[in-house]
C-alpha cells in the first residue's frame, strides 16, 4: 500500500534524507528507529506533507497514486493519519468539535455518509474507553491545557475515531508512563488487527515489548541501513546505535 | 497558508449598492441655521432646539482629537451633508405602506422586516439614513408599559423621559465627536423599560447610510427602570462608496436600581477596498451608567468601518452594581480600529469584566485601549481584564495600551493579555486530520473568539460567525 523509493528530501535546504526505500502492506506494522537526527521525524513529516519539508529526489506510491502530489488534507482524508510528536493546542475549538470536523471531511472523501451529532457521540464515547480518557475531554479545547501525556493519548484516541488505512507514529512513547504506553499500544494493535497498516517511529525498545512490529528498520543518517524482525530491536536494546553505524562507516 | 489569509481578507463586502431615492438633503455645512433647519425638519420643541445649539456653540470651542492610533486625512466639517431624509408623504399605519424601493433594499440586507416580525419574535426600528421609517412591534411591547420607538418620536411623545436622561450619561460637553452628535443627531432610538418590566424579546435596530457624503449621526437612550431588563441589538451594514463618509454615534444607557442592560452590537460597515480607499469612519460614543445593583453588558463584534474609534464603557456609580464588556474587532486590508472600554468603579463592591479579541489581517490595525479607574469611594472594586490578539499574516498589527487607575487599597486587578499567529504548525494539524485550510483558519478565528460569541443572543452569535466567515461552532457537546 505506500512504497517509497529512494526518498531525498530534507528541510530549510538541508538534505536529510538521503536514498529511503520502504515498502508496507497492508496489515503489517512497521517500526523505524535510530539515533538522533537521522531523519526518522522528517521522514514522518515529508510523508503528511508539512510545509516547509522538500523532497529532492525519489518517489511515495500510496494505494497506486503519486502521494507527494496530494495536499497534505487530501493525504489525510485518503486515509493516512500521523500521531504528532508535538501536538500542538488550538484555544477555544471545542476537541469533539474538531474531530466530528475531521471525521465527516474523512468520510465525504471516501464516499459515506457524514455522521450527525447524535452518531458521532456515540463513536467518540466507544472510541474514548479505548484510550482510557474521561469524557471531559470532548469539551475541552483542542489539547488545550492538556499534559504532555494527554496529548498523546488524545492523538490516539483521534486515530482511534479516523480509523486510518495507515497510521504513522511519531515517537508517540516519548514522556509517557507505563500505563499511558500500554494505551498506546492498545490503540495501535487493535487498528492492525483489522488489516491497517502502522509505521511506528521510536527511539526505544519500550513500546515495542507491548507493540510487536512485523519488521524493525534502522534508519542511519538518511538512509535505511538494516532491516529484520522484531528481534532487531531487543539487539539495539542492548547494543545501542554504533555498531551499524560503524558497519556504515566500513561498507563505504 | 497565506493563500487563505489572502481569500479571507479579500471576501468581497457583499452589501455595496445604493438605493435610488429621491432623498431631501441640507446644504452642506454647519453653522446654527442648519441646527436649526434639523430642529424645524423633525419638529421639534424649543428645549431641543436649544439643546442642540449649546452643543454647536461648544463643539466650535473644541478640537478633534489626535491621541487615537489611527490615521486619516482631515475631516472638512464644513463640506458634510447635515440632514438627508428619505421623502415620506404621511405617516404609516403598516408596512405594507412603506415605500417599495425602501422595502427592496432591507431585504437585499437580508432583514424582511415581515420575516423578522413572524419568525425571529425580534421587534425592528429600521432607520434609513436619519428618519426611522417602520416601526414593528410596538403595541405588544406598550401593554408592558414599555416604549420603544425613534428618538423623534420619544422627543414628541415623552418628553419628560428624554429631557430627564439625555445627556446624563454622556454629556454634550463631553468630547468632539459627542458634542457633534448632540448638535446634529437626526434620528436613532428610544427605550424605556419601566420598573420590574422583564423584556420578553431582543429588541433591535438595524442602522444603514445611504445619501452620498451625508454624515450619519445616530443618537440613542435605553432606560430600564429599577428591576427591568432589557437586551437590545444593534446590527449594521452600509452601501459601497468611494469617499469616506463620517459616522459619529452616541448611545447612552441608564440601567436604575436592581436593572439590568445588555447591549450588543455587529458592525459590518463598509471597510473600503483592498487599497484602503474609502470606507466608512466610525467614531462613536457609548456609555452606560449602572445604579446600586445594575448591571449594564456591553457585547460587540466589529468587523467593518475604515477607521473605528470606539470605547463602550460602564460608570459603575451604585454599590454592587457590575460593568461587563466582551468584543470582538477585526481589521483586514487598511482597516484600523482603536477600540477598548471604560470602567469607572464609584459605588462600593463594583466587578467589572473585559475580555477583548483583537484579529489583524493584510495591513490592519488593531489597537486596544482600555481605561479601568477605581475612585477613592469605590470600597472592595474588582475588575477583570483579558486581552488577546491574533495576527493573520506578517504585515497586520496589534496594539494594546491599557490604562489603570486606582485610588482605593481594597481594589483586586487582575490584566492578563497575549498576543498569538495562527501559525503554520495549527494549520498543518487540521490539515493532517482532513480539515481544509479555508475551515481551519475559520475554526481558529472562531475558538480565539469563542468566550465573546458566547455572550451574544443566539441569532446575532450566527450572524457574528457567518461575518468572521466561520461555521457555528459546539453544535456536539
Amino acid at each position: 500500500m505506500l512504497d517509497i523509493k529512494n526518498l531525498h528530501g530534507g528541510i530549510d535546504g538541508k538534505e536529510i534524507l538521503r536514498g529511503v526505500n520502504l515498502h508496507v502492506n497492508p496489515g503489517e506494522v512497521h517500526a523505524i528507529m535510530g539515533p538522533n537526527g537521522s531523519g526518522k521525524s522528517t521522514l514522518a513529516n515529508v510523508l503528511a506533507g508539512r510545509p516547509g519539508y522538500q523532497v529532492t529526489a525519489g518517489s511515495v506510491t500510496y494505494e497506486g497514486k503519486d502521494l507527494l502530489a496530494m495536499k497534505p488534507e487530501d493525504r489525510a482524508r485518503e486515509g493516512i493519519f500521523l500521531a504528532m510528536q508535538y501536538p500542538v493546542e488550538i484555544p477555544g475549538v471545542n476537541n469533539i468539535y474538531f474531530l466530528k470536523a475531521a471525521l465527516n471531511a474523512v468520510r465525504k472523501q471516501q464516499g459515506l455518509e457524514e455522521l450527525d451529532a447524535m452518531e458521532f457521540l456515540q463513536l467518540a464515547r466507544e472510541k474514548m474507553k479505548l484510550v482510557d480518557l474521561d469524557e471531559s475531554f470532548m469539551n475541552r479545547g483542542v489539547n488545550e491545557g492538556f499534559s504532555g501525556g494527554e496529548k498523546k493519548r488524545n492523538e490516539i484516541f483521534q486515530m482511534a475515531v479516523l480509523d486510518p488505512k495507515l497510521a504513522i507514529l511519531d515517537e508517540t512513547d516519548s514522556g509517557l508512563d507505563i500505563d499511558a504506553l500500554k494505551i498506546v499500544a492498545n490503540g495501535v494493535n487493535t487498528l492492525a488487527s483489522e488489516r491497517h497498516s502502522v509505521v511506528v517511529i521510536t527511539h526505544y525498545q519500550r513500546l515495542l515489548t507491548f507493540l510487536v512490529p512485523d519488521f524493525v528498520h534502522v534508519l542511519v543518517d538518511g538512509r535505511i541501513e538494516k532491516s529484520g524482525g522484531k528481534e532487531l530491536a531487543l539487539e539495539l536494546e542492548q547494543k545501542g546505535y554504533e555498531w551499524i553505524e560503524q558497519e556504515v562507516a566500513a561498507a563505504r | 497558508m497565506s493563500t487563505t489569509i489572502e481569500q479571507l481578507a479579500n471576501q468581497e463586502y457583499k452589501y455595496g449598492f445604493v438605493t435610488d431615492i429621491e432623498a431631501d438633503t441640507a446644504p452642506p455645512g454647519l453653522n446654527e441655521d442648519i441646527v436649526r433647519l434639523i430642529s424645524t425638519k423633525k419638529g421639534e420643541p424649543e428645549w431641543m432646539l436649544e439643546w442642540r445649539l449649546k452643543a454647536l456653540r461648544h463643539w466650535f470651542t473644541m478640537k478633534e482629537p489626535t491621541w487615537p492610533n489611527v490615521h486619516y486625512p482631515p475631516i472638512d466639517y464644513q463640506a458634510i451633508r447635515y440632514y438627508s431624509a428619505p421623502k415620506q408623504k404621511k405617516t404609516l399605519n403598516s408596512l405594507d405602506e412603506v415605500d417599495p424601493e425602501l422595502r427592496r433594499t432591507f431585504e437585499k440586507l437580508g432583514i424582511s422586516l415581515e420575516e423578522q416580525k413572524r419568525m425571529s419574535g425580534v421587534a425592528v426600528d429600521a432607520v434609513f439614513d436619519s428618519v426611522s421609517v417602520a416601526t414593528t412591534f410596538q403595541a405588544e411591547l406598550a401593554k408592558l408599559g414599555i416604549i420603544f420607538c425613534s428618538f423623534s418620536d420619544a422627543v414628541k411623545n415623552h418628553p419628560e423621559l428624554v429631557k430627564k436622561y439625555l445627556g446624563s450619561v454622556v454629556p454634550y460637553t463631553d468630547n468632539f465627536f459627542a458634542t457633534l452628535n448632540s448638535a446634529v443627531f437626526t434620528d436613532g432610538s428610544f427605550c424605556y423599560i419601566p420598573k420590574g418590566v422583564r423584556c420578553p424579546m431582543e429588541l433591535s435596530t438595524y442602522f444603514r447610510i445611504n445619501t452620498a457624503g451625508t454624515g450619519q449621526f445616530e443618537r440613542t437612550l435605553i432606560i430600564a427602570d429599577e428591576g427591568a431588563y432589557v437586551s437590545y441589538l444593534e446590527g449594521c451594514t452600509a452601501p459601497m462608496r468611494d469617499e469616506n463618509q463620517l459616522h459619529a454615534a452616541v448611545v447612552e444607557l441608564v440601567s436604575l436600581e436592581g436593572a439590568t442592560i445588555k447591549y450588543s452590537t455587529v458592525q459590518n460597515w463598509y471597510p473600503g477596498d483592498k487599497e484602503g480607499r474609502g470606507g466608512i469612519f466610525n467614531f462613536v460614543t457609548k456609555r452606560g451608567k449602572a445604579f446600586a445593583n445594575a448591571k449594564v453588558s456591553w457585547t460587540q463584534v466589529e468587523t467593518g468601518s475604515a477607521i473605528t474609534w470606539k470605547y463602550p464603557s460602564c460608570i459603575l456609580q451604585g454599590d454592587n452594581s457590575i460593568g461587563e464588556f466582551y468584543s470582538v474587532a477585526l481589521c483586514n486590508n487598511y482597516q484600523q480600529a482603536d477600540t477598548g472600554t471604560k470602567m469607572i468603579h464609584i459605588g462600593k463592591n463594583t466587578r467589572s469584566t473585559i475580555v477583548s479579541k483583537g484579529i489583524s489581517a493584510g495591513h490592519g490595525q488593531n489597537t486596544y485601549r482600555g481605561a479601568v479607574k477605581i475612585m477613592k469611594s469605590a470600597e472592595g472594586a474588582r475588575n477583570y481584564s483579558q486581552c488577546d490578539s491574533l495576527l493573520l499574516g506578517d504585515k497586520c498589527g496589534a496594539h494594546t495600551f491599557p490604562y489603570i487607575e486606582v485610588r482605593n487599597s481594597t481594589a483586586v486587578m487582575e490584566h492578563e493579555a497575549s498576543t498569538s499567529k495562527i501559525g503554520e504548525d495549527q494549520l498543518f494539524y487540521c490539515q493532517q486530520r482532513g480539515i481544509s485550510p479555508e475551515d481551519a483558519v475559520s475554526m481558529i478565528v472562531n475558538g480565539f473568539c469563542r468566550t465573546v460569541f458566547r455572550e451574544l443572543p443566539m441569532e446575532f452569535a450566527v450572524e457574528a460567525q457567518k461575518l468572521l466567515g466561520v461555521s457555528l461552532e459546539g453544535s456536539v457537546g
